[in-house]
């Protein structure tokens, strides 16, 4: 994963509620086994359909930060959808509320996720649909969404920062536990269920 | 200190804890699924690493597999590709799997409780939002990421944060024709499409008690269309006659010990919950969707609501925007809503109850001639024993598909989609645009609706059938 530390660019102002993960990428392109490019699903049906869809409009198409309404990312558990938001140029997504999974798969895989009040992100639309080139900074570091001469803060965990910052990888750190586990595995009830060997229906 | 029940199962997998961290919690279960997980076992490989406990672990074929001739190579070269790319990896990491045509093979969250890998207080995961499923059991049960499958295949564990309790408590007798698919979609009209963002839900109250263990996953699988983390009913008799004698339940003492934890698994008196939400089961009535997310959905004897009258911007602009996709007219009946495709099926209602409802409505009777109507079992168990019940017929000689076990139209990454434009009443949990192919309309309901609906080739409850015998609740 890649470390994120501060970034700035442009904003693509995505005036929608409840955008489900089969909206970000649809179920066909899943069937891939590889981790990148995925650009080609990102928000296709729209993409494809509404001509007026803010991704088909030239002054956002070079966007890297998505400001969307709230609940964004709710539905399927599909990574995916993080992977087809990095592949597609986005290092950024902002919006008032996420789907709990979404955000959880975001902190996997290096996209950030910002949480603002909904009246914060009004602001940013306001601001990027007067100016589509309004350059918007966010400083993990400084835990801060900047445009024009505005700035607010925003909340995220000491921990997910942290690991963001640094880019590291969660698996290498449980690994530094392995004690832990082995302690718990010695506890653990004999009769708990496992799937091998197959057992006769 | 008092606690839920999920804060009991919680605790008791805390493998590690520490301030300002994430916990780091153990995982009993793991199930894996051809779409989730290529690239997570590719991250094995890369790094080197092992599948630390393969006998915690089972997998299956159920996204992509087609529901016609599946003894035959898959048809889509990059869904076969996908499926043989999780052969491969359950051969070299030693993972068991049931693929296409084995007698266990079948929608993951089908198969757990059935061959009794699914039981009371275990920690669940798979790459799949509907883990959720699972708690029907008392099991804390959750969908993840690609990256966190490839965290728990190498490490039995997950980094998590503690969630928030919600309680949703059903109370009463549900009326004769009212399901806990009805239900769960009610739950959701209430609290919203993310309503339950950051918490477990628990289900308790007196309906939910009442409820057979196939109509509690129905509840419990939905949970993610609230927003929930997870979703969970405190194991009682039900659960443990359900669970008895399954192929990997604990046997003789084994299960005497087991039986005694799982007493255990019930929220403290006076434990504390962040949420609570009420649902009188008595005023309950058949749920449909009319829009394009699972808590845009009303009861069916309403009307398509107009956007016009909602006060809050959000849900005016969201409502707006479904009903110009769903191609509906604010004011119209639910009932007057003709449908296309009706498929009966997917891990919410594909379960031998679900099927047997179904069946009842159909027999001796033939569904609309110019509605389609696919039975999709969830499992190969289910549709063995469907089969032995006679009920393959009943929906065959009533006009419907009977086809191979899978999640099929309930996503469309198989051939069995919606055509643009095509409506359908589903018994799935997703009416995302485009969720059961391009253009597709979705309408959600329960297993009696689907039925009543195919008979007529519009939205129906079985209440509305003149001559049909009202139905077991489900």
């Amino acid at each position: 994963m890649d470390a994120f530390t501060t970034h700035t660019g442009t904003a693509a102002p995505l005036r929608r509620s409840a955008v489900d993960t089969d909206q970000i990428i649809p179920a066909e392109y899943l069937k891939r086994i590889t981790r990148t490019g995925f650009e080609d699903g990102l928000f296709v049906a729209w993409r494809k359909n509404e001509p007026d869809f803010v991704l088909n409009q030239p002054q956002y198409a070079d966007a890297s930060i998505l400001v969307a309404g709230p609940d964004f990312g709710t539905g399927s558990s599909r990574e995916h959808a993080c992977w087809a938001l990095l592949d597609g140029g986005f290092r950024v997504v902002i919006s008032s509320r996420f789907a709990d999974i979404f955000k959880n798969n975001s902190t996997k895989s290096g996209l950030l996720t910002v949480v603002l009040p909904q009246a914060e992100v009004e602001a940013l639309w306001a601001a990027v649909e007067a100016d589509p080139a309004t350059p918007v900074t966010v400083d993990l570091e400084e835990r801060r969404v900047s445009h024009g001469e505005h700035s607010v803060p925003f909340e995220v965990d000491e921990y997910t920062r942290w690991r963001l910052l640094e880019g590291l990888d969660d698996v290498g750190l449980t690994e530094r536990h392995l004690a832990d586990i082995e302690a718990f595995e010695a506890r653990r009830p004999a009769w708990l269920p496992k799937a091998l060997p197959a057992q006769p229906a | 200190m008092p606690k839920t029940l999920a804060e009991k199962v919680y605790d008791a997998h805390v493998v590690r804890s520490a301030a300002g961290e994430p916990d780091l919690l153990y995982i009993d279960l793991h199930l894996v699924h051809e779409v989730t997980s290529p690239q997570a076992f590719d991250g094995l490989r890369a790094a080197g690493r092992t599948v630390r406990h393969p006998e915690l672990t089972m997998a299956t074929e159920d996204h992509n597999v087609p529901t016609l001739e599946i003894l035959k190579p898959i048809a889509d070269p990059v869904s076969r590709a996908q499926v043989e790319a999780l052969r491969a990896n359950a051969a070299e990491f030693g993972i068991r799997l049931a693929p296409m045509g084995d007698r266990d093979q079948g929608i993951v969250h089908v198969i757990g409780p059935q061959l009794g890998l699914t039981q009371p207080g275990m920690t669940i995961v798979c790459g799949d939002s509907h883990t959720s499923t699972h708690g029907a059991f008392g099991a804390l049960a959750f969908g993840i990421g690609t990256s966190e499958v490839e965290h728990v295949l190498a490490t039995q564990t997950l980094p998590q944060y503690r969630p928030k309790q919600m309680a949703v408590t059903v109370d009463g007798e549900l009326p004769e024709g009212v399901s806990s698919k009805d239900v769960i979609l009610a739950v959701i009209a209430k609290i919203g499409t993310n309503g339950a963002a950051g918490h477990v839900i628990e289900y308790r109250g007196s309906a939910i008690e009442a409820l057979s263990m196939e109509a509690r996953m129905t509840i419990c699988n939905m949970s993610i269309e609230a927003g929930a983390r997870a979703g969970l009913i405190a194991p009682d008799r039900t659960t443990f006659d359900f669970l008895q004698g399954r192929p990997h339940a604990p046997q003789g003492a084994d299960w005497d010990a087991a039986v005694e934890y799982w007493q255990t698994l019930r929220t403290d008196e006076g434990a504390v919950f962040d949420t609570e939400v009420v649902l009188e089961a008595a005023e309950l009535t058949p749920f449909v969707t009319w829009g394009t997310n699972p808590g845009q959905g009303l009861p069916i004897a309403g009307s398509v609501p107009d956007p016009a009258t909602m006060a809050d911007d959000d849900e005016r602009r969201a409502a707006e925007q479904a009903l110009a996709y769903m191609g509906l007219t604010p004011g119209t009946p639910l009932r007057e809503i003709e449908v296309d495709t009706v498929f009966l099926g997917s891990c919410t209602n594909g379960r031998i109850e679900d099927l047997r409802v179904a069946a009842e409505l159909l027999r001796g009777k033939h569904i609309d001639p110019d509605t389609r109507m696919l039975v999709v079992p969830g499992s190969v168990g289910v549709k063995l024993q469907a089969e032995a019940e006679g009920l393959d017929r009943v929906f065959t000689e009533a006009g419907a598909e009977w086809r191979g076990a899978g999640c099929s139209m309930c996503l469309g990454m198989n051939p069995d989609q919606l055509a643009p434009g095509e409506r359908s009443a589903s018994t799935s949990n997703r009416n995302f645009q485009g969720r059961q192919g391009k253009g597709g309309r979705t309408h959600l309901v329960s297993p009696s609706v689907a039925a009543a609906t195919a008979l007529t080739g519009r939205l129906t409850a079985p209440a509305d059938l003149a001559d049909a015998p009202v139905p077991a609740t489900v």
